[in-house]
């Protein structure tokens, strides 16, 4: 029997680095959320209901240089298509008798972080334990981006720098420890930084936007992985 | 002037839809091999491939960045807590930027 109430309540702990590092990037986005004419009741609205970062940013983008509609959308697709890829790994993760109602509450805040610890979360998914961690995340986010547009921003650079590192910290908790465990993981963690870090200094790619390079470094190494070693049931059985 | 909740309303349509599609459709577990080693392996390569270089791209000196996330791995390596984890890499460029900057 599943205990919803103490899954809840550890989303809700793995939630606060989150929460906090949200609100901290959050502020940026505020600023430019004012900037491409927003209020700061619109910015918030915006980021509680699109809850992407890049996103958020090249709609602000577009929006002050006057774009159209079907540019946004467009725009929104292609920055967040990341998500896609995580959903449809996410989609794994849950039980598989979960309900409709569940899968598209769960589906509303897939982001990099959120879906980084449901991920990470032993054994099936607990949509509650998702719900605890998107309950402190969501106000964090919407609030930096409220106070970013009315105050601007006010938090030290330092601190800023600090919070937003925080994200960066969860990131290596979630993929580290599988990475002990499994060498091919292990290769898989250094390649990826290694492409990563090439795929930022190599010319041909200086025009694509940082989420498509997400998509194509993830779907190439993974791709990759998948054909040279296949994962058979009892690795993953190990692994969760 | 264009409407400004207009966009608000289709950028969070959108950005629902990419969400929400592949959870609602894909409803049984794939039998696929690769098809489910390629979703087993995606989370820890993306998550790399979004954590390096901008670690070090995030942070006011990028040392800092590169201090905290030899902390965090060395920490997340010997089991340390996700929480515990995320606060380290703060502390760590907190410090690094009062002592470099």
């Amino acid at each position: 029997m599943t205990d919803h109430g103490k899954n809840f309540r550890r989303g809700v702990v793995d939630g606060c680095p989150i929460a906090l590092g949200y609100f901290a990037v959050a502020f940026t986005l505020g600023i430019a959320a004012k900037n491409a004419g927003f209020s700061a009741v619109q910015a918030m609205v915006e980021s509680l209901t699109n809850n992407a970062s890049a996103g958020e940013y090249a709609v602000f983008s577009l929006v002050s240089a006057g774009a159209g509609y079907i540019e946004v959308a467009v725009m929104t697709l292609v920055t967040n298509a990341r998500y896609l890829l995580m959903s449809c790994a996410l989609s794994q993760k849950l039980p598989a008798e979960t309900s409709l109602f569940h899968r598209l509450l769960v589906a509303f805040d897939v982001t990099d972080e959120i879906f980084g610890i449901s991920i990470a979360f032993p054994g099936r998914l607990d949509p509650f334990y998702t719900y605890g961690a998107v309950a402190v995340a969501i106000p964090g986010w919407g609030l930096g981006t409220f106070l970013g547009v009315v105050v601007g921003n006010v938090l030290p650079p330092r601190l800023v720098s600090a919070l937003s590192v925080g994200l960066y910290g969860m990131f290596l908790a979630i993929i580290v420890p599988p990475a002990k465990k499994d060498k091919v993981v292990r290769g898989l963690v250094l390649l990826s930084f290694l492409l990563s870090f090439g795929a930022a200094r190599w010319p041909l790619l200086w025009g694509v936007s940082p989420g498509v390079k997400t998509i194509l470094l993830t779907v190439c190494i993974a791709l990759g992985a998948a054909l040279l070693f296949p994962v058979g049931e009892e690795k993953e059985a190990q692994a969760s | 002037m264009k409407n400004i909740w207009l966009y608000i309303l289709v950028s969070a349509g959108v950005s629902y839809l990419i969400r929400a599609t592949p959870l609602a459709l894909i409803r049984r577990e794939i039998k696929n091999t690769t098809l489910r080693s390629f979703l087993y392996y995606v989370p820890y390569v993306t998550l790399a491939v979004m954590t390096f270089p901008a670690i070090i791209e995030a942070t006011q000196s990028p040392l800092a960045g590169l201090l905290a996330l030899l902390v965090g791995a060395f920490l997340a390596w010997k089991g340390y807590s996700l929480f515990l984890v995320a606060v380290a890499c703060c502390l760590v460029v907190f410090g690094a930027e009062l002592l470099l900057l």
